[in-house]
């Protein structure tokens, strides 16, 4: 498919960034010869190190806090940032020049991805960044550290995978896909992360695969991240005498993760302290949930283990006379962790959600609810019919609808995202969705070991690059929703009542990277040089729609609207104001982005058409 | 990276890394040596082929010590300070506090000291039997790994028990420094505006 020596895979995350490489000159087949880049960064002012991880954080210094040469990377003089480890650790002392969850923010539809409004709560004098921005920072440093490691294999010549989480919108994608672009990334695909965390299991057995997984299989995917929590079905179907990896649904977006449960802890145990009458400060607080952290780890992982002291060190030099002691005993860790965020809920249960004020709009929108176990059962309630459509497992999604099945059985489940290095958390999963499986009568889920918890998105999306040029099993599935653009309907319209409207799909569910819609019947007049807004819609479970399907009415679950797409046609040839018939395409690029474009009645023209990200939705 | 002429951001790096594995590894120190006298070696050897019947009979010159590097140890100490407030915990003075007192401080030093040492060096044991264990010493150990306590008489091999273990390092990673960096500033004073 290419000659780049490297397949690059790039974890984009929350809270950290990876990157691993396959060497394809020394892998054949299923044997393959996969690393971690150690990327050098600032560690401290002027001090440069190689860590496996870099911190997604940016921070942005004042011109006279750092001496010159602070800044300096191994291949640069010219910055006036840091990112990486330093960013995280100094920002903590200055948050108002820290950007931190920039990928949350790339996401949040409540805001302009591209305006500069990051760090959110900056005093007036610090020059913000967009998220859009921050991102392209992340990105480069990791294409610069690449390149100071890699001088003969330059990286813009390399396979470029770029992970995001399933539940990404189009216009999510679009604008990692755009950040990645400016970043210099030439040749870059995106990949969904659940199914990047399977590809490295995949290739971390070395072939062994098959045997812990047969046809038929429904392998669920639990990833865990810093900031998002992230589901994905996979079925294990046979084509040709060959396993087959079939994507068949994708969560919802849900902005909660391990950060939010360190966070969670550090005010319990703040709230304990000031019952003691200590009032910890901010920067206690930060000291604190980063106790927390660690404290957490050690309880989740030793079960024997009741409590964990823990030491808020004071600011000054004086640490014995001036520390906080205090201690996160079990019984708070299983109310804070095992109860908040993993109850053990039934299959029936939903995630609560509450209407938000309008002040919450200024901040990131995190998950009402917290309980993930609720998340989870909603998922695979809202999928219960997502194999009906899949050849090779309709047989399955009979007998389960026969036997009146009210959730999707998956029968193995893979885990990803440091949380689930404690045992307890991967019992609890594996006990409340074992539950929901015996109540059905169906037999439990199998828990597919061997994952790397840590690693294994930036991992397995270097092993994708490697996939895709024809070695090895790939995951199929496409795009996990069908869109769709309101029209008004032709029904009268009821005076002080919005117009009913109606769902027209421009785009069917699972369409493959490369792949073009139909062209749909129906045509839309379009203002020559003044924007035209459509409201848009995604569904994750309407399988069956196909271009120009004209739905009237929906459930509340089935269409969910997203960012509105606006469509300019130039005024090139036309009189400015004419209004010109077009039909719209859909078209899913190589890199795994979703593109609509406007054609103009009887010629080849095509214009794009853009996603509106500019935080005006009614979402 | 195989650089012919490194930088002198490399070339210091390089010192501190080198400095540390000639302690640490009497195989690379000798290879140093070698490198070292690897000049006048040769233009010995050349002066020895046109005079061959010459003695090379150089009386022996005296030892000449090394000055350590003190960039790397201010480097550790900035370290151990930054993540184990340790300069904080040795500075202090502990009389007047409780041992619970000195405990609770001593948990968060033991911790951020470990994680300290465990990113920036791997250690390992010298002999990797259990302390107590009887070892025999064959002629020619390294007497700079293991050192003879007790009744040294006699000649090898030796027949011993492990009264310690020994720690070695293998592998040195401090992060690299600007040129720029001041490394006498060991945690800079804090000023919250």
């Amino acid at each position: 498919m290419s000659g780049a020596r490297y397949s690059i895979g790039i974890d984009l995350g929350t809270t950290h960034c990876a990157l691993s490489y396959v060497d394809t000159s020394a892998s054949d087949g299923e044997k393959t010869t996969l690393a971690v880049l150690p990327i050098a960064q600032l560690t401290g002012p002027g001090a440069i190190a190689d860590l496996d991880l870099l911190p997604s954080f940016l921070y942005l210094p004042h011109p006279d806090e750092l001496g010159s040469g602070d800044l300096h990377l191994p291949w640069t003089g010219e910055r006036q940032f840091a990112v990486g480890e330093f960013a995280r650790s100094r920002g903590a002392a200055t948050p108002i020049r820290l950007v931190s969850s920039a990928k949350s923010w790339l996401c949040h539809p409540g805001v302009d991805r591209r305006a500069a409004i990051l760090p959110s709560d900056a005093p007036p004098e610090v020059a913000r960044v967009s998220p859009l921005e921050s991102s392209v920072r992340y990105l480069t440093h990791l294409r610069e550290a690449w390149d100071h490691a890699h001088p003969d294999a330059p990286f813009h010549e390399q396979d470029i995978t770029v992970t995001i989480p399933a539940s990404f919108d189009p216009a999510a994608r679009e604008l990692t896909a755009e950040a990645a672009q400016a970043a210099g990334y030439g040749r870059m695909t995106l990949l969904e992360e659940p199914q990047a965390a399977l590809y490295s299991w995949i290739q971390k057995s070395g072939g062994q695969w098959r045997k812990q997984v047969k046809v038929g299989d429904i392998i669920l995917v639990v990833d865990v991240g810093g900031g998002t929590t992230d589901l994905s079905l996979i079925a294990v179907v046979e084509r040709e005498g060959n396993l087959e990896l079939h994507r068949v649904a994708v969560g919802e977006h849900i902005l909660l993760g391990g950060d939010n449960m360190d966070l969670a802890l550090a005010h319990v145990v703040a709230r304990k302290l000031a019952a003691q009458g200590t009032q910890a400060d901010a920067w206690q607080l930060r000291a604190l949930t980063y106790a927390c952290r660690s404290a957490k780890e050690t309880l989740l992982s030793e079960p024997t283990t009741d409590t964990v002291p823990l030491v808020v060190p004071s600011r000054g030099s004086k640490l014995i006379g001036g520390s906080i002691r205090t201690e996160l005993t079990r019984a708070e860790l299983t109310q804070t962790i095992l109860d908040g965020f993993f109850p053990q809920v039934d299959s029936a249960a939903r995630p609560v959600s509450r209407t938000r004020a309008g002040l919450t709009q200024l901040g990131l929108p995190y998950a009402q609810d917290a309980g993930i176990t609720r998340h989870l059962a909603a998922f695979l309630g809202r999928q219960v019919g997502a194999l009906a459509e899949l050849e090779g497992l309709r047989e399955t999604a009979a007998d389960a609808s026969a036997q009146g099945a009210s959730f999707l059985h998956p029968t193995a489940v893979l885990f990803n995202g440091g949380v689930f290095k404690s045992t307890l958390l991967v019992e609890r999963i594996m006990s409340t969705l074992n539950g929901w499986l015996a109540a059905e009568g169906a037999a439990p889920a199998r828990l597919l070991e061997g994952a790397d918890l840590d690693l294994a998105v930036a991992r397995g999306a270097a092993y994708y690059g490697y996939v895709r040029r024809g070695q090895g099993v790939r995951i199929r599935g496409g795009t996990a929703r069908a869109y769709y653009i309101a029209i008004e309907s032709a029904m009268p319209a009821v005076p002080g009542l919005e117009p009913p409207i109606q769902a027209l799909c421009v785009a069917p569910f699972g369409m493959e990277e490369g792949t073009e819609a139909e062209l749909p019947a129906q045509e839309f007049g379009l203002v020559v040089g003044e924007p035209v807004h459509f409201r848009f819609f995604g569904s994750s479970v309407r399988r069956q729609d196909q271009v120009g399907t004209l739905l009237d009415f929906w459930g509340p679950d089935e269409l969910q609207e997203l960012e509105e797409i606006q469509a300019t046609l130039p005024a090139s040839g036309r009189t400015s104001g004419e209004v010109v018939p077009v039909k719209l395409h859909a078209r899913v690029t190589e890199a795994g982005t979703l593109e609509l474009e406007a054609v103009p009645r009887g010629t080849d023209e095509r214009w794009k058409v853009e996603f509106d990200v500019r935080g005006n939705a009614n979402a | 990276m195989t650089d012919s002429n490194p930088s002198f951001l490399g070339r210091i790096s390089l010192a501190v890394s080198a400095f540390f594995r000639i302690l640490g590894d009497g195989e690379f120190a000798a290879a140093v040596l070698r490198v070292r006298d690897g000049g006048a070696a040769a233009q010995a050897q050349t002066q020895a082929q046109t005079q061959t019947q010459a003695p090379s009979q150089a009386p022996k010159a005296a030892p000449t010590l090394k000055e350590a590097s003190p960039d790397a140890a201010l480097q550790l100490l900035g370290l151990l300070q930054r993540d184990a407030r340790f300069i904080d915990f040795v500075e202090e003075d502990i009389k007047r506090f409780s041992d619970a007192d000195i405990g609770a401080a001593a948990r968060l030093v033991h911790e951020g000291c470990r994680a300290t040492l465990r990113e920036h060096f791997t250690i390992r044991p010298v002999r990797d039997e259990a302390e107590g264990s009887r070892v025999t010493l064959q002629e020619g150990f390294d007497a700079s790994a293991i050192r003879l306590t007790g009744n040294v008489v006699g000649r090898a091999p030796f027949v011993g028990s492990i009264s310690h273990r020994g720690w070695r390092v293998d592998d040195v990673r401090l992060p690299k420094l600007a040129e720029s960096h001041n490394a006498k500033v060991i945690a800079p004073a804090e000023v919250e505006l």
